[in-house]
This record gives C-alpha cells, sequence and structure tokens, in this order.
C-alpha cells in the first residue's frame, strides 16, 4: 500500500516539476522565473524525501537539507540582486 | 496495528502529494505574480510537510530507527518559505513601482512602508546633518 502510495507521489511530484518549468519558460517577467525555481527547489526535495522512503536509506536526507538551504539562499540573492543591484554591499 | 501504520503513512503521502500538486496548478492557472505568490508557498509547503511527516513515520515505525533529519528540513522550510515569499513579493513591487499613485493616503504621517520608506524621509526623522544620529 505505501508502494501506491509512492507511486501516486512520484506522478504528482513530477507533473508538479513539469508545470513549474512551464511557468520558467512562459515567464513572463523575472519574478515569476525566481518564483517558479523556488517552487521547483521545494518540489525535488519533495522527490528527494519519496526516493528515500521507496530505497528505505535514510542516506538522501542530508541532500535534501542541502538542498532546502541553498535554494533558499539562491531566492534571497536574486531578490535582492534585484532590488539592490549588488548581493552584498 | 502495522496496517493501520501503513495506512496512515500512505495517506499523508497521498495528501503531501496532492496539495504538491495543487501549489504548481496554481503556479501555473493563477493570473498575475501577488495570487500566484500564494500556490507555491502554501500549499506545497504544506504538502512537502505532510510527505516528511509519512517519511518519519516510515522510518519510526516500519524500519524501527527515528530520524530526526526529518524535524530539521520541515523546520528550516517552514521557517524560510514566508521569507523568500515575502522578499519576492517585495521586489515585485519594487519593479511595478506604477502601482504606487492608486494607493490611498495612509492616515498617517508614516508613509506605505515598502514604497515610501527607501525615498522621502518622514517628518520628525532625524535627517543626515543631525547631530544625534550615528555616522553611517
Amino acid at each position: 500500500m505505501i508502494q501506491l502510495a509512492l507511486y501516486f507521489g512520484f506522478f504528482a511530484v513530477s507533473v508538479a516539476l513539469l508545470l513549474n518549468l512551464w511557468r520558467l519558460a512562459v515567464g513572463p517577467k523575472l519574478m515569476n522565473r525566481i518564483l517558479a525555481v523556488d517552487t521547483m527547489v521545494i518540489n525535488a526535495i519533495a522527490l528527494i524525501v519519496l526516493f528515500g522512503i521507496q530505497y528505505r536509506t535514510t542516506m538522501y536526507f542530508e541532500s535534501a537539507l542541502l538542498l532546502a538551504m541553498f535554494g533558499f539562499i539562491s531566492t534571497v540573492a536574486y531578490c535582492r540582486f534585484v532590488l539592490r543591484g549588488d548581493i552584498i554591499e | 496495528m502495522l496496517f493501520l501504520l501503513e495506512l496512515l503513512i500512505s495517506l499523508l503521502i497521498v495528501l503531501g502529494g496532492f496539495f504538491v500538486l495543487v501549489g504548481s496548478i496554481g503556479l501555473i492557472k493563477l493570473g498575475d505574480l501577488m495570487p500566484r505568490l500564494h500556490a507555491p508557498t502554501k500549499a506545497t509547503t504544506l504538502g512537502l510537510g505532510g510527505m516528511l511527516i509519512g517519511s518519519m513515520l516510515f522510518f519510526l515505525g516500519v524500519e524501527g530507527k527515528l530520524s530526526i533529519h526529518e524535524v530539521l528540513i520541515s523546520l528550516f522550510l517552514f521557517i524560510t518559505a514566508p521569507v523568500s515569499a515575502h522578499f519576492m513579493a517585495k521586489a515585485w513591487l519594487h519593479l511595478n513601482a506604477k502601482h504606487r499613485p492608486k494607493l490611498p493616503p495612509t492616515g498617517s504621517n508614516r508613509g506605505w512602508s515598502t514604497y515610501d520608506a527607501s525615498h522621502a524621509p518622514e517628518p520628525g526623522w532625524p535627517t543626515s546633518d543631525d547631530p544625534d544620529r550615528p555616522a553611517q
């Protein structure tokens, strides 16, 4: 039963990633693309967590944690670049 | 008992996948950036939280080992998602400053915080030649 739920989860997250990719491609402006990349990072974390359940190992969670931190930092750095024209003043 | 646990884990995973999908459909369907910001930052984070709780229950109940990583991931995401959403909204407001004249007056001597804070100083605010103000 967990396997069936995992199949549904893989399907849902993959479709969500494709929809995010669509938003990243069509834009229409810079901020929409930043939002799409931020959502893609969160969906990739969800995919990594599901992989960890599938292969019954906790080894993937370090990468999920790293991806969460770097996703947040990259979003903040990009928004700060848009706001100020510089990241570290 | 194990059946109930597996049912709970499966339910959490399915609900998480559903909410992640809802967030991304909202990212496609909603019209402008400001309404569009709601879907990924709320629904997707909620779905990921459900998946992480399901994963923690799985490793605790089925595999028999306690894993704390999920708590760290969900804590970090739940702290950072509002911050990044707020940052994106603020950057969008500054990129679209044409909305500023349509706003009503605030009714106090403070202006609209995002638009007016960086331009005109408020009355009574220490100016740059004020001796009490520390040098920048």
